[in-house]
This record gives C-alpha cells, sequence and structure tokens, in this order.
C-alpha cells in the first residue's frame, strides 16, 4: 500500500509532469487562461491518462512483449490513443451530452498530447505493474491538474500587471511558469522521507 | 518564393522554435546540455525530413478525410526507425533524451509541417522545407542549450570553462532555469526581431494542437474549436 502512496504523491508533486518532466507544455501554456477551460481541460486529461494505460498496458504486455513487437509500441501506442479518444467522446456525446459539453471541446486536442503518450510509456518503461500504472497515471493527472489549477490562478494576476512591451504574452508566461515551478523544487524528497519503504 | 528563401524561413523568419513557438516540450526539456540539444536536434529533423518528403510524395493519393492518421502513422514509423538507430548507434544519447525520443511523434512542428507545407508542395520544395525548419529547431535548441549548460554548469560540450565552473548557477539546468531561459529568448526575439509572423500564415489549421497551443496567434482557437463543437 505504502508503495501506492508513495507512487501517487511522487508523480502529483517531485515528477510533476508538467512543471518538472516538460510534458504537456503547450495545453499548460495554452488552456492556462481561465480557470474552468483550465479544469475543463486537466479533467479530460485526467481522464485519457486513466483509459490510455487501462488499454495500453495490456497491449503491451500481452500482445507486444509475447510476440516479440515491442519495437512497435510508439506507433500502436499513439493509433491506440487515438482511436480511444475518437471513441470515447462518440460515447459521451451518445449517452452522457452533459460530460461531452464540458470536456468535449479538450477531448481530440489530448490525442497529440505528449503527456498521455508520455505515461504510457513510462508505465512501461518504470516496469509498473497494471495497479501500479493506473496509480502512476491517475498520479500524473492530478499533478497535471494541480498545476493547471495553480498556474490559472497566476496569470489572471498577470493579465492586470503592467509588464514591458517585449514580455508581453508568452515571454512573461514563461517567466511566471518558471516561479511556479521553483515552488515544487522544494517537494524533492519529501515523499521519500514521509513514507520510509 | 525561391529555394533560398524556402530554406532560410524556417531558420530565422519562422523558427518554430522561437518565432512559431512549436514543440516546447522537447525544448525546454533536452536543452539542458548542448550534446543533447544536437541529438534532438538532429533526431527531429531526420523524422521531418522524411516525414515531409514521403508525404508530399503521397500528396494525391492519401484521402482528405483521413489525412491526420495517415500522417501521424508515417511519423512514427519514421521515429520508430530513428529511434532503433539511436539506440544501437548512440546509447548514450538514447538514455539521455529517454522519453523526448518516441515523444518526436507528437511534435507539433513535424505535423504542422505536413499539415501547412508538405501536402500543398512539391516533394523537393518540402524536403528543403524540412531541413530549413529542422536547422531552425536545432539552432534554436543549441542556443537555449548553451546558455543553459555555459551559465548552469560550467561548461560547453562537456568541456570546463575557467571561472564559470567555480560560480555556476545551477539552478538553470533545472526546470524552472528552462522556463525562464526559454522567456528570455522570447522576449529578446520580439524586442529585436523585425519580421513578425502574420497571424493568418501561421494559421491554426496548420497544427492539430493548435487550440491548446501556446502560440500568441492561436490564442482565440479554443473558442472558436468551442462553437464549431457546439453546432
Amino acid at each position: 500500500m505504502t508503495k501506492f502512496i508513495v507512487i501517487l504523491l511522487s508523480a502529483v508533486f517531485i515528477n510533476n509532469y508538467v512543471l518538472s518532466r516538460f510534458l504537456g507544455i503547450c495545453p499548460f501554456l495554452g488552456v492556462s487562461k481561465k480557470l474552468d477551460s483550465a479544469t475543463g481541460m486537466s479533467l479530460a486529461v485526467i481522464f485519457v491518462m486513466l483509459m490510455a494505460t487501462a488499454a495500453t498496458w495490456p497491449i503491451q504486455h500481452f500482445l507486444l512483449v509475447p510476440n516479440d513487437l515491442g519495437y512497435l509500441q510508439t506507433i500502436v501506442f499513439i493509433l491506440v490513443i487515438a482511436a480511444l479518444v475518437q471513441l470515447v467522446e462518440i460515447v459521451l456525446k451518445r449517452y452522457v451530452p452533459s460530460l461531452h459539453k464540458s470536456l468535449g471541446v479538450y477531448l481530440p486536442l489530448i490525442t497529440t498530447n505528449c503527456a498521455v503518450l508520455g505515461v504510457t510509456i513510462l508505465n512501461i518503461t518504470e516496469n509498473y505493474t497494471f495497479l501500479e500504472s493506473m496509480v502512476n497515471s491517475l498520479g500524473s493527472g492530478l499533478g497535471f491538474f494541480l498545476a493547471m489549477v495553480m498556474f490559472s490562478g497566476v496569470r489572471s494576476k498577470i493579465e492586470g500587471a503592467d509588464i514591458p512591451e517585449s514580455f508581453k504574452g508568452l515571454p512573461v508566461t514563461l517567466v511566471a511558469a518558471s516561479i511556479t515551478s521553483l515552488s515544487f523544487l522544494g517537494f524533492g524528497g519529501v515523499v521519500e522521507n514521509m513514507f520510509p519503504l | 518564393m525561391n529555394k533560398l528563401q524556402n530554406f532560410s524561413k524556417g531558420i530565422i523568419k519562422e523558427n518554430p522554435v522561437l518565432v512559431l513557438v512549436l514543440g516546447t516540450c522537447p525544448t525546454l526539456a533536452t536543452s539542458t546540455s548542448v550534446l543533447n540539444a544536437l541529438g534532438m536536434g538532429a533526431a527531429a529533423t531526420i523524422v521531418l525530413l522524411c516525414s515531409n518528403i514521403v508525404i508530399s510524395a503521397l500528396r494525391k493519393v492519401i484521402p482528405d478525410k483521413v489525412r491526420i492518421p495517415c500522417y501521424i502513422v508515417l511519423i512514427a514509423g519514421f521515429v520508430t526507425m530513428v529511434q532503433m538507430l539511436v539506440k544501437a548507434f548512440a546509447p548514450a544519447l538514447d538514455k539521455s533524451l529517454g522519453i523526448f525520443l518516441p515523444l518526436i511523434v507528437v511534435n507539433c512542428i513535424i505535423l504542422g509541417r505536413a499539415e501547412m507545407f508538405a501536402n500543398k508542395n512539391t516533394v523537393i520544395d518540402s524536403a528543403i522545407d524540412a531541413v530549413g525548419m529542422g536547422a531552425g529547431f536545432t539552432l534554436a535548441l543549441t542556443l537555449m542549450a548553451t546558455i543553459r549548460e555555459v551559465f548552469g554548469n560550467g561548461t560547453f560540450l562537456g568541456i570546463e570553462i575557467p571561472g564559470l565552473i567555480d560560480n555556476k548557477i545551477s539552478i538553470l539546468t533545472m526546470a524552472p532555469g528552462g522556463f525562464f531561459v526559454f522567456g528570455l529568448l522570447i522576449a529578446m526575439v520580439n524586442k529585436f526581431g523585425k519580421h513578425k509572423p502574420k497571424k493568418k500564415e501561421f494559421g491554426c489549421a496548420g497544427c492539430p494542437q493548435a487550440a491548446v497551443c501556446g502560440k500568441p496567434s492561436c490564442s482565440g482557437c479554443d473558442e472558436q474549436k468551442a462553437e464549431v463543437s457546439a453546432k
């Protein structure tokens, strides 16, 4: 049990996907302007990450590895994710229209989000079991959520600030991201010391 | 547009990293050392060159409706190829690039060039465009890596620099430094760059990630997408 907690907490805080691993930077910079779109995007990411892990882990361990097809990993994973996202969108649209309304916009964009492909590949390279992979995906998704929500708060403050002309727009956002990510450096080592294995 | 302009636009005027702001994830992650940056740049350039050539050669064969999945499969194929080559001939590079090697598949630059350029132009033009864009990507990456390695680690390509080696600002090689240096570089391009890209030229159509990417000219996209999907 401790192991799951360690995986979960380190995925959220220490190896935060956005702020320390640099995965999913595009949505982090693009969609974090407003709190509600940041929340919608991150919920969709958590959802797709879990679905993608649930689909790709069995494919890797029961289909690719036994047949010696490990080198097809990248192609198969990206196709599975793309197909999955389409499928989820269709199902949501048909059966849960209210959820589709809030997440639907973000779903197609997630196909090419490197955080989703990243988490599925990392689960394989870290040799996680199925349950550990699911926990890791959940943690990564939650970490993404945390970073997005925090950062949308930071950005709403920037909007009103008086910034030098050449820093307007993206540069000041990146500098703000740098300071946000600085605060996450402080979590290094905390989880390991909290739960000694 | 002549061939030389076609080549050079990728390096300065439409630099994929500093002007178009595409492919931010690998830029931030692999610019910790110059060697990593060169390796990443070379790998991405090879994939871009191959995919641009093949996609422009097949532009009349691939049906319009399924073009994005087709492109992704082609790109993933080339990425796998490069991945195997790097594993075989440069295992150290494979280790330091890690996850970002397979993630070239979802690099916005490659799909973006396929969609914006290769599916409308001839094979030769697309190849030149790919080399230019790849060179621009590598240059920007190397520039950023040079700043981060020289000041953050006191070395250049692993060679120690006297004076700096004892006074390194190690935070620059860590995650916050990546964001910070990237922010400064873009601010510098904004300040000194004379060629402001026109909004329409790099329209969001070119990039499947447009609505979520950090490109300032795309900031209006999520609203547009919301409207489209609401219909």
